[in-house]
């Protein structure tokens, strides 16, 4: 083998982009870093199809730790899935949506929606880039969905599929109904404004009576689907509460909408004046803009994951020695799976096979793989490292040890309700003293004159308007959202910034959350190593893809690999090497026949021997993340602080140690553990829980404010209120602080509404108001709060560091 | 200026009528991804199976 040429020069595989180390593979003058990109390559220039790697340089995705078991997707021909999946189906052509989350550039776009020259069953595809999503239509005669699967797959593109697929579709983000309402009011709003223009020069008598009836006549015409379509939602939304005793920020809009109507209504027709319905399609149209700049806003990330969304939709069941895929809403308990490498357990079970590797880094965020061996208990929700084993299933998938938490009553509450927002706190107060004004002022002027007194109660009710003050909420937490999002924080929706800004004490999930895999802390024991022994371990550990390898891998650093062939590496075992005759050996201590072995509470060890030879052993634990202590420092200033960890309490002094000593420490605590202990904190003070495995969900769902934290944010977390990328976990506390801001500028531009609702209140208590008055004052107020907000909000975030350039 | 009455019956109705396409246009799903007709439009046109690879390939260094 030319060995030494290949590591001097590094190539780019053509199909990834990624530097292609030993042992690559060529077609032609193009280069490859593993068997699938060469496959997936093999595939597409068979038909005609290399324009996808004109379009990008190298599109594609490493194929090199692709599952490649041949029968994972025989599910897929079991005709209630099928039914479940598809979109449409009639006798010749069925129409399927797939979420595939490998879509990224032009190319992806181009291949997808090229599939029909691949395969003459597709009849067309089409897909949405930005959701990731591909709609094909085919002829189940020439493809099986199964066939259709397997192709995407071939081709590098994997759909994802998944047992919250098979149930009812989720509702859109942006509502399409608020759009078209949105699009009435503004439709009416302009034509209003036109016919009004006359009455806003009242004073030049430009146009004779005729035309001033016919304008107003006409406003009247366009303000009746303004107010009954485009504010519907509104009307609902104020009755509901009403219904529940409380008054929401959509009472005083109503009763605003209401006051407008009907005095403009009495205006036009039983006084010949213009009345205001200008303004009133003027505030159903800002309020309308505000209400879909709010659901803008929103992440388009899925918040509501719960453990079915990660669990396999069918598993291998085993009947008398025969194999057969099965849904696993037909798995009973005592049936006998088989779990093959790569795959997850989907029930709790008992373990046939002798031994299995088990990586639960989806439940706990600790990736090292456990050894466990038979007659023991393997939990859902690990993944099986390694040869195929047996199991047993001891619980129906939906009662095991995690997802049992599913069915706690806290997974059923809604959060948004746990706190009243402020501006519903506000909007009472609002109500009831717009209409104690209103009455009293009636009452003033009713000994005077009494048509006066109904004319300045109907414009306190109609200046009054909660326009501005109904939209500094939405807008300041619009651009929090926002703001957020730039710093890849991302809230489920808004009223998590409120609960956020109120939160006293934090609460840490140890392993996966403070701790980060990849920053073990690797340290050697035993016979020094040599250069050359160096070099072969880190050609052994290259060619693994098993955590602990990475890490040794990272601990060796530049080391030069030597280039062997024949590494083996017997997964959940260790690696085993031929090298000058010499066995080479990195694994367990089973594996590597070491017997000597030192214990350790925590970390894992990996032994070396050579010719059965003990050499050494590396020690490796997973290191805390970067800056942890320095935001724990800042954060115990003003909040509690709480550890919660599964492991055992040996490592307390140590944690002591590194993160300061105002930390109150929880070991050995279950997942339900952790779900009672939030519950027990949530009695005294809001909370903030921050974590990442399925071990945390309940906690994360009981707190105040959950937080998952994940190292690819369109990769694994448990549901929660916000998702937040690992690398801005030092920000933490700009984000409370912000949140804390956000709060005080919903305050004051509250102030700044009443403020504008004095002036115009005072104005129409003296019987001042006019058309005109009320035309400028509705959209100043509105539009300046906006301006406020925006602007405040911007500032603080700068100061805090989350924003990294001035907007003016 | 009795033609200002014909004159606002046709701005009302040309109004609406924009309206109209703009709501169908919304539920016929044209602003449902705004994002990938802007690739698409980019790509060559291929007729089904043919030997026009060659010359795209040739074609296209960028």
């Amino acid at each position: 083998m030319n060995t030494s040429k290949s590591i001097s020069t590094p190539t780019k595989c053509y199909h990834c982009g990624e530097s292609c180390e030993d042992n690559h593979l060529t077609v032609g003058e193009k280069e490859f870093c593993c068997q699938g990109c060469q496959l997936v390559y093999e595939v597409l220039s068979e038909n005609n199809l290399c324009n996808y790697y004109d379009l990008e340089n190298h599109p594609g995705e490493s194929q090199k730790l692709k599952n490649g078991q041949s029968n994972r997707f025989d599910y897929l021909e079991d005709s209630d899935t099928q039914l479940k999946l598809l979109d449409f189906r009639n006798e010749s052509e069925s129409h399927i949506t797939f979420y595939i989350p490998l879509i990224h550039c032009a190319s992806c776009i181009w291949l997808l929606e090229n599939l029909y020259q691949i395969h003459s069953g597709v009849v067309s595809s089409r897909v949405d880039f930005l959701k990731k999503k591909v709609q094909i239509k085919f002829q189940q005669e020439k493809i099986s969905l199964k066939e259709l699967v397997n192709l995407l797959s071939v081709i590098g593109y994997e759909p994802k599929i998944n047992l919250s697929n098979l149930e009812e579709k989720k509702t859109k983000i942006i509502d399409k109904g608020l759009i078209l309402r949105l699009a009435v009011a503004g439709f009416c709003f302009g034509n209003m404004m036109l016919f009004s223009i006359p009455e806003y020069f009242s004073e030049v008598q430009f146009l004779d009576k005729n035309f001033r009836d016919l304008f107003n006549y006409l406003n009247l015409a366009l303000a009746l689907p303004v107010v009954f379509y485009s504010a519907s939602d509104y009307y609902r939304s104020a009755f509901n509460s009403l219904k529940q005793r409380r008054i929401n920020m959509d009472v005083p809009i109503v009763l605003g909408i209401i006051a407008l109507f009907f005095y403009s209504l009495w205006e036009v027709v039983g006084m010949n004046q213009a009345g205001y319905f200008d303004s009133l399609g003027g505030l159903l149209f800002f309020l309308l803009l505000g209400k879909l700049y709010q659901q803008k806003t929103f992440a388009t990330l899925e918040f509501d994951r719960d453990y079915k969304s990660y669990f396999p939709i069918a598993v291998t069941k085993m009947i008398k020695n025969q194999e057969q895929v099965v849904p696993i809403s037909k798995l009973e308990v005592g049936d006998v799976i088989l779990v093959r490498d790569e795959e997850l357990i989907p029930a709790d079970s008992i373990l046939l096979s002798d031994q299995a590797s088990i990586d639960y880094s989806f439940v706990t965020g600790e990736e090292v793989p456990v050894t466990i061996s038979k007659g023991s208990v393997i939990y859902a929700g690990g993944r099986q490292k390694g040869s195929p084993v047996l199991l047993t299933i001891q619980k129906s998938p939906s009662q095991g040890y995690l997802t049992d938490l599913w069915n706690h009553e806290s997974f059923n509450t809604d959060k948004s309700q746990l706190l009243e927002p402020l501006s519903s706190r506000i909007s009472g107060v609002f109500t009831w003293s717009v209409l104690a004004i209103a009455f009293a002022s009636f009452l003033f002027w009713s000994f005077s004159d009494l048509s006066i007194a109904v004319k300045v109660f109907a414009s306190v009710l109609i200046v009054a308007c909660p326009c501005a003050l109904a939209m500094s909420t939405p807008f300041t937490l619009g651009n929090t959202l926002r703001i957020f999002g730039k710093n890849k924080f991302y809230l489920k929706n808004a009223s998590v910034v409120e609960r956020m800004a109120l939160v006293k004490t934090v609460v840490f999930d140890k392993t996966g959350t403070l701790t980060d895999p990849n920053h073990a802390k690797v340290t050697y024991q035993g016979i020094p190593l040599s250069e050359e022994t160096k070099g072969l371990i880190k050609a052994m550990v290259s060619h693994s893809t098993h955590p602990l390898s990475n890490r040794i891998n990272h601990w060796l650093g530049s080391i030069t690999p030597i280039s062997v062939v024949g590494i083996r590496e017997i997964k959940g075992q260790g690696i085993e090497l031929s090298y000058l005759g010499q066995e080479i050996r990195l694994g367990n201590a089973a594996f590597t026949g070491y017997s000597n072995c030192p214990t350790y509470t925590t970390g894992n060890l990996v032994f070396l021997t050579i010719q059965g030879v003990e050499i050494g052993y590396f020690h490796i634990e997973s290191g805390l993340r970067e800056g942890v202590k320095q935001l724990t420092s800042q954060l115990s200033e003003g909040y509690k602080l709480h550890v919660l960890s599964g492991d055992h309490a040996h490592e307390q002094a140590t944690l002591t140690k590194q993160l300061g000593g105002n930390i109150e420490f929880n070991f050995n605590q279950s997942p339900k553990d952790k779900l009672s202990f939030l519950k027990k904190l949530n009695l005294t003070s809001q909370t903030l829980m921050i974590g990442d495995g399925l071990n945390d969900a309940g906690a994360l769902q009981e707190s105040t404010v959950g937080i998952a934290i994940s190292d690819q944010v369109s990769h694994f977390s448990p549901a929660s209120d916000a998702i937040l990328d690992a690398s801005s976990f030092q920000k933490i506390p700009a984000f409370l602080s912000f949140s804390k801001s956000s709060r005080n500028i919903i305050k004051a531009s509250f102030l700044l509404s009443f403020l504008y609702n004095i002036v115009g209140i005072s104005l129409a208590v003296n019987g001042l108001l006019s058309p005109v008055v009320c035309a400028i004052l509705m959209p100043l107020s509105s539009i300046s709060v906006v301006v406020f907000t925006t602007l405040a909000t911007n500032m603080v975030a700068y100061r805090n560091g989350l924003l990294t350039q001035k907007t003016i | 200026m009795e033609v200002i009455f014909l004159l606002i019956g046709i701005s009302l109705l040309l109004a609406s009528t924009f309206l109209y396409l703009f709501f169908k246009a919304m539920k016929g799903g044209q602003f449902d991804d705004d994002y990938t007709p802007s690739v698409r439009i980019l790509f060559e046109n291929q007729t089904k199976k043919s030997n026009k690879n060659q010359s795209t390939k040739s074609n296209s260094n960028e």
